[in-house]
């Protein structure tokens, strides 16, 4: 079957310092899939995707979206960052941090107009916040916080995600909520990447996955490599989850 | 000098105008730009860059040997920019921390500046007086000029800030975030980086180096307690900053010798120290009175619920028990009863208690939602 590739990474060096974060990553992650990234604490999950995002300026390497530079593509990829990458505390709306994802489109100095508004309306209507689009988003709760974030990546109506940790800290019906946005977005083609810590809903979640600990460990269905030996060779100590069939 | 007289003053003579008029302009633009340095958490940044612009004075003075106020501040706009970038530079290169790299650019220019300064003033020449009121600003020295010039500036920077609104906004929220959608961070960030190193020169007249960082920070910090929008907290800023200048001046003029920029900053102070205390979302007082009615709440449910465990084992609801029985319960005190009796949710008869119809129903909806949530 000839699958096309979302996103391709080719030696991929990462350094804060002096020391690699990322050490030599090529990944390939073919179109429509639901991809977890797991891997223990400062492994480099966020600097990975931060990388393939061009916030982080690598040591070496070079990553491309569908073939042409991350430059080009923009408009293609859509960002969920960390929720505690950003200070909740600012003063704005719920609403007005879902517009935000559509100030990409609109560019340099224009104003969102109704058409936005509209675009982020429809997005917090998805992930069930409407009712809340004027509260001040201190008022809201974590995992409010987190369908705002994923509201506004929703909003670029993009066709790669590249989502943070989207289940941190939420709450059961939240994280059900979630799951089942990002199997629409599969179904509907799109590329869903997420930083995931749960390793028992793996299986559950997703259909492709990516071990990394500093190096890539695997990358393939989580049919065939998800197992325990590569969650000892990315988690170090002897790994076993149950999987179910 | 009175009151009546100095308002009468304000408007008849020239030397108060143009200083009421430039103190209110300088508080307003400031106020404004503080609001950005105030959510970035970039505190300091007004006084690293207040203090790195000393040596810019010092060096305009020894090149040019004039005492020129725009040519002096055209030497503190060039060393407090080369100051800031430095710490930009310092930040983004190393690994020291923004607060790291803004302390040493502070303590590194202004020793250097206050070095100049005294070796200015050992030099035979009578010409050299007076540079030190660049340190806490004497705003009796304000001309029209210098007040038109302010205002052009706060005219510019608020054209610019109307303009970059949406990516001012998007870039203090979330920066990784907005260098993903496209926009050039560096650009939006120098921007308004370059415009609070404008302001706090502007400032340096008029207020000095050593307390200029207040003029930046206190109307934000005031403005943020009213407000959780934007758009009102820089408006709010600019205003408490008007105000500060605008009575700072008042008083200075009408209490005979009290030099006009740190009575300016106290007045700002002032502002911070209501806010803080009587915004009503976010104020100490109010929060200490909500705090204490929430415990008084909590306090009557617990007690109503423990009336209707009891009452509920008895056929009749309204049935007499006696007020010991409460004793065995924490939360109970006499208020707490003489308030459910109030809100009519109790009868007391001598010594006995019983619910009342109304207070049957509440207290069994409390009881529900209590057990709900245990579990
Ligand atoms: N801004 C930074 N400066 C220096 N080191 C960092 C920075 N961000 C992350 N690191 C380090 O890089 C490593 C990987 O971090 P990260 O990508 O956040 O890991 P993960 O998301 O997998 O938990 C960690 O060791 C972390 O300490
Ligand atoms: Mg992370």
């Amino acid at each position: 079957m000839e699958q096309k590739i979302a996103v391709k990474v080719d030696d991929l060096t990462v350094a804060y310092n002096y020391k690699p974060v990322l050490w030599d990553i090529d990944l390939e992650i073919p179109e429509g899939v639901l991809m977890a990234i797991v891997g223990p604490n400062g492994a480099g999950k966020s600097t990975l995707i931060k990388s393939i995002l061009g916030i982080l300026k690598p040591i070496a390497g070079s990553v491309s979206i569908y073939d042409k530079p991350y430059d080009k593509q923009r408009s293609l990829v859509a960002y969920v960052p960390q929720k505690g990458s950003v200070d909740w505390d600012f003063p704005t709306t719920a609403l007005d941090v879902v517009m935000m994802g559509t100030y990409g489109s609109l560019g340099w100095i224009k104003r969102p107009g109704q058409k936005e508004k509209k675009a982020a309306l429809e997005a917090l209507e998805k992930v069930g916040m409407l009712p809340f689009k004027n509260r001040q988003i201190s008022q809201l709760s974590g995992g409010q916080q987190q369908r705002i974030f994923l509201a506004r990546a929703l909003v670029q109506n993009a066709s790669i995600y590249f989502m943070d940790e989207p289940f941190q800290g939420v709450d059961a019906t939240t994280e059900i909520a979630i799951i089942n946005i990002l199997k629409e977005l599969r179904k509907a083609g799109k590329t869903v990447i997420v930083v995931h810590h749960d390793l028992q809903t793996v299986p559950e979640y997703f259909d492709w996955v990516t071990f990394l600990n500093v190096k890539k460990i695997a990358t393939g269905p989580v049919k065939d490599i998800f197992n325990d030996d590569n969650l000892t060779k990315t988690y170090g100590i002897n790994y076993k989850v149950s999987i179910q069939e | 000098m009175d009151i009546t007289e100095y308002i009468k003053l304000v408007f008849t003579d020239y030397t108060l105008r143009t200083i009421t008029m430039g103190t209110a302009i300088l508080g307003a633009v400031t106020g404004m730009l503080g609001s950005f340095a105030v959510l970035r958490k970039q505190s300091l940044l007004g006084d690293a860059i207040s203090h790195a612009a000393l040596p810019g004075i010092a060096i305009a003075f020894l090149i040019t040997g004039t005492k020129d106020t725009n040519v002096l501040l055209l030497g503190a706009l060039i060393s407090g920019l080369l100051g800031t970038f430095w710490i930009r530079g310092i930040i983004s290169k190393t690994h020291l921390k923004s607060d790291t790299a803004l302390g040493l650019i502070l303590s590194l220019f202004f020793g250097f500046g206050m070095l100049l300064l005294t070796f200015i003033q050992k030099q035979p020449n009578a010409n050299q007086a007076g540079l030190d009121k660049y340190l806490f600003g004497q705003a009796a020295t304000l001309v029209e000029s210098d007040v038109w010039l302010m205002a052009i500036v706060t005219g510019i920077c608020l054209f610019v800030l109307l303009l970059f609104w949406k990516e001012f906004k998007i870039l203090l929220f979330d920066a990784d975030y907005t260098k993903t959608l496209g926009f050039n961070t560096n650009f939006i960030d120098v921007l308004i980086t370059s415009f609070i190193v404008l302001a706090i020169v502007l400032g340096l007249q008029t207020v000095g180096v050593v307390l200029m960082s207040a003029m930046l920070l206190a109307p934000a910090a005031a403005a943020r307690q009213w407000t959780d929008s934007l758009g009102i907290m820089v408006f709010l800023a600019a205003v408490f900053g008007a105000f500060s200048g605008v009575f700072g001046t008042a008083i200075s003029a009408t209490q005979n010798n009290l030099s006009t920029g740190p009575v300016i900053v106290i007045v700002a102070g002032v502002f911070v120290l209501v806010s803080f205390v009587f915004s009503p979302s976010r104020g100490l007082l109010f929060k200490q009175i909500r705090f204490i009615k929430n415990r008084r709440d909590l306090q009557l449910h617990n007690t109503l619920a423990f009336m209707f465990r009891i009452a509920e084992t008895h056929e009749n609801i309204s049935h007499p028990h006696a007020i010991k029985i409460l004793n065995n319960f924490q939360g109970f005190t006499k208020g707490t009863l003489q308030k459910l009796v109030r809100k009519n949710y109790v009868k007391l008869d001598g010594s006995m208690w019983s619910l009342t119809e109304e207070g049957f129903k509440i207290a069994s909806n409390l009881y529900n939602q209590q057990s709900d949530n245990n579990e």
